[in-house]
């Protein structure tokens, strides 16, 4: 059986499946039923001086359907009093000795950091967490974001941090920078052992057409919020796949940002992190997404021969490359199989409007004909295409051998004839 | 000028067979739909309603846009949505059919957007600048209506002469009580009206009220939309005993007013039609024990459509296939009918016999054609008593068109609707070159 333990950072846990620091794991009663139902570990909602909330703060992204697809809120740190979260914090390390129990933070003074530290690791944290990512409300204050976006400040708080604890701090990254590499060296500059992101990405979720006003709706305003869920993976799993691939960096990742089930996690996995956390799909669902999670990793890692989560992390990684670096020369051209096609030409409607026009309605059947001389093999109709397997992506020999756009412009390399570019 | 109807009828005991979709339903239900390219649902709709377009519409919350799409191209499509054989037409033709997923509910979110057209009185169409041509339209029914309002659209004034005192036809006297009832077609023909500019002449019968000749002098145009005539009777020892109707007229006796079935136990339809299925999951719905089917042939010859024939079954309907009536038998009114199985060439079989109780027979063997009424006319061709016509509904001579079941010889509301619509547009492109009824030359027979 495969072993889903994990070290991110020299914080192990049993499973990779961590809550991220938000309203999931904003309590100690939730956090023990989170690791009742399997959770491998929690990042505690981050502490810090305790604000006030408003009402409303979350939105919702429906997108064909489906609800939550996308997610926002404008909720800030820990509203609950400092003494009664270390309390809390106590109980469930008593109670979950071997589970991960990290702790996000966000104060100001070097003292406040040395202080809240102290505390946190008093209380019995396997590990700290800098919220240097929060856009909304606390960045308007200089914390959260407001850090993240100043590499000399993230990195003097990191050492502040280093500096105080014993035990292993992660820095959470803001995404809403143009490169998240810089910002990744200065934590790892100021001695962090390792980062967490994305956080939540600067957003307006959606706007009330009948009251002219953005959501969430608070009376008669609105603001910015903290953009999640299912929708933003992409831009996680580019994020992170940055840092990985960076030779400089070299930190262990927690990936955040989208993670829905087994298949998402192991995306992040692949691409460099070791551990996953996991906030909207268990705001939206409960806690008991978890199992199908650790399930699913379960069997995919014994299909592939993974003996442990540390053998696949990275996997990804080497062919996640530069556009001068892809084989110029590689040719696909799409093609549909007759027998599973059902006719619905979706894929005719695409290719005509969106694509290169070589997809053609044929007289006496539903099935198309694709032109494979003008086909650049962009896989649009393979995207469309609601029948499993109809339609494939099929590579084909020119004749070419492989040539990159950094070989042609360097070398003269040939390349092959452009297509459908008349 | 529509007639009141009782409220206490026979048919206000059924419940809708398909439920209406909740709004919620309606929109998972349209985010389904893949928005095909040439979509096969609208290429198999009579009367070709972009269907993708409509329940792209209802996706997105916009329920009026999606109803004016259906209206477009069927203005009866609220009743459509609920009378349509959808499982032969747009939902069978779906694609996901062959992904061995459930089809698009298209009836249904079509009822969902047509259904709220109504409830808050949209409208969405305006009559033409005046064209000073006036067109008749004999009949009022489905395929009348829908030439009507198209006529109106291209600017020429309509009269509808119906020989009842309600408009609708079968829409309003025969559709199954679990699809549409009467007063709710009855409601869309005044719906239709509020165009404007068409005249109803109720009660109005060609050939006594008026003549073809009066038709042709007074109007630039003529559409014939007299729809079939009385059930097709037997021909058997014992037909005219009390107990034994056509089914048509018992459907309409059932829909308008009270059906007649106290202490009817045991009833028979005979026919495999799809009047003989209603009639007979009518008979069942309103508490009658016993209903049997005779049909000379089997389930794969049988002309109803299965699943109509499915849900019959499942209502409790029995079947006696390869099987005749030769007679109604009673003393004083129908107690049994005499049957006889036949083969496959409908021979009857030596020796096989037998006798049904039954205090009710219902005869759903055809009806009658009706276009005899216009035999007189030089130019128009019967066959059958069928008129014939080309695809637009011309008939031969100037300025006559006919559609529905009197050219068609029994289709569906939808057949009709989209013969009225191609007709209307027919007459307005012969209008627009001069021709008609009152051209220069056209015959006066």
């Amino acid at each position: 059986m495969p072993d889903l333990s994990t070290d991110t950072g020299g914080i192990r846990s049993p499973n990779p499946f961590w809550l991220a620091s938000a309203p999931p794991a904003n309590s100690g009663a939730q956090i023990q039923r989170a690791f009742d139902a399997g959770w491998g570990g929690a990042v505690w909602k981050t502490l810090g001086t305790p604000i006030q909330n408003v009402s409303s703060r979350f939105g919702g992204h429906t997108i064909g359907g489906i609800r939550g697809a996308g997610f926002t809120n404008i909720e800030l740190i820990t509203d609950r009093p400092l003494e009664v979260n270390f309390r809390e914090i106590a109980e469930t390390k008593k109670r979950w000795p071997h589970h991960a129990l990290i702790v996000s933070l966000m104060v100001e003074t070097r003292e406040e950091w040395r202080e809240i530290i102290k505390r946190s690791i008093d209380a019995g944290a396997d590990g700290l967490e800098l919220n240097f990512g929060c856009p909304h409300g606390m960045c308007e204050r200089g914390m959260g974001s407001a850090v993240g976006q100043e590499p000399t400040v993230n990195e003097r708080i990191t050492s502040w941090a280093c500096e105080f604890s014993s035990v292993p701090v992660l820095v959470k990254l803001t995404p809403n920078v143009s490169n998240i590499v810089p910002h990744g060296m200065a934590a790892k500059r100021g001695g962090a052992h390792g980062v967490s992101l994305i956080n939540t990405i600067k957003s307006i979720i959606s706007v009330d057409i009948d009251r002219f006003v953005p959501e969430p709706r608070v009376g008669s305003l609105s603001t910015n919020g903290g953009y999640c869920g299912a929708a933003v993976k992409p831009i996680a799993l580019h994020m992170v796949a940055a840092l990985a691939r960076e030779p400089a960096f070299g930190l262990p990742i927690s990936g955040i940002g989208g993670v829905r089930n087994w298949r998402d996690a192991v995306e992040f996995m692949l691409l460099g992190s070791s551990t996953v956390q996991v906030c909207t799909e268990v705001m939206l669902r409960g806690y008991r997404v978890v199992e199908d999670m650790r399930d699913g990793l379960e069997e995919y890692m014994r299909s592939k021969g993974f003996a442990r989560v540390h053998d696949m992390v990275g996997k990804a990684v080497p062919a996640f490359s530069e556009w001068g670096d892809l084989d110029m020369n590689y040719e696909t051209v799409a093609r549909i199989d007759a027998d599973k096609c059902i006719g619905c030409q979706l894929c005719v409607a695409a290719c005509h409007d969106g694509a290169h026009q070589c997809i053609h309605p044929q007289e006496g059947t539903r099935v198309p004909r694709i032109d494979e001389s003008e086909c650049v093999g962009c896989n649009l109709c393979q995207i469309v295409c609601p029948a499993a397997g109809c339609i494939t992506m099929e590579p084909i020999d020119n004749g070419h051998r492989p040539t990159t756009w950094n070989d042609h412009t360097n070398k003269g390399a040939t390349l092959r004839p452009k297509k459908g570019a008349h | 000028m529509l007639a009141e109807f009782p409220a206490q009828r026979s048919e206000t005991a059924f419940t809708d067979y398909k439920l209406p979709l909740y709004p919620a339903q309606a929109t998972v239900e349209a985010e389904r739909c893949l928005f095909c390219h040439d979509a096969p649902c609208v290429v198999a709709c009579p009367t070709h309603i972009d269907i993708p377009q409509f329940i792209r519409k209802i996706a997105s919350g916009n329920d009026r846009g999606a109803a004016k799409t259906i209206f477009e191209s069927n203005i009866l499509g609220m009743s459509c949505a609920r009378a349509c054989p959808v499982e032969v037409l747009c939902v069978g033709a779906c694609v996901f059919n062959d992904l061995h997923e459930p089809p698009i509910q298209i009836g249904k979110l079509q009822r969902h957007a047509t259904d709220r057209a109504f409830e808050e009185g949209w409208r969405f169409f305006e009559a033409g600048a005046p064209t000073g041509r006036r067109v008749a339209l004999v009949g009022g029914g489905p395929a009348s209506l829908a030439a009507a309002h198209e006529l109106r659209r291209l600017g020429h004034l309509c009269t509808i002469f119906e020989r009842r005192e309600f408009l609708g036809g079968l829409n309003t006297t025969g559709i199954a009580p679990h699809k549409m009832k009467a007063d709710r077609s009855v409601t869309e023909a005044e719906w239709v009206l509020a165009i404007g500019g068409i005249e109803v002449r109720s009660c109005a019968e060609v050939g006594r009220d008026v003549t073809l000749e009066d038709l042709e002098r007074d109007f630039d145009a003529v559409f014939v939309g007299i729809g079939l005539g009385a059930d097709s009777r037997a021909k058997l020892l014992g037909e005219d005993l009390p107990g034994v109707l056509g089914a048509v007229e018992w459907i309409e006796r059932m829909k308008l007013g009270d059906a007649g079935l106290a202490g009817v136990r045991r009833a028979v339809v005979v026919g495999g039609g799809n009047t003989a299925l209603d009639a007979m999951r009518e008979l069942l719905t309103l508490g009658v024990p016993q209903v049997t089917m005779l049909y000379r042939g089997t389930e794969d010859s049988m002309g109803g459509y299965v699943h109509e024939w499915q849900a019959a079954k499942a209502a409790g309907a029995r079947v006696e296939w390869r099987t005749v009536t030769t007679a109604f038998e009673g003393a004083n009114r129908l107690e049994r009918l005499r049957c006889v199985r036949v083969d496959a060439s409908r021979a009857p079989l030596a020796g096989s016999d037998f006798t049904l109780a039954a205090d009710l027979a219902l005869l759903a063997i055809g009806q009658s054609k009706l276009g005899a009424a216009l035999a007189g006319l030089a130019g128009i061709t019967l066959e059958s008593g069928i008129v014939r016509v080309d695809a637009q509904g011309f008939t031969g001579r100037p300025g006559w068109y006919a559609g529905g079941d009197c050219a068609n010889g029994g289709k569906e509301v939808v057949n009709a609707v989209a013969e009225g619509m191609a007709a209307a547009r027919a007459i307005d492109r012969e209008l627009a070159n001069g021709g008609g009824t009152k051209r220069k030359g056209a015959h006066h027979a």
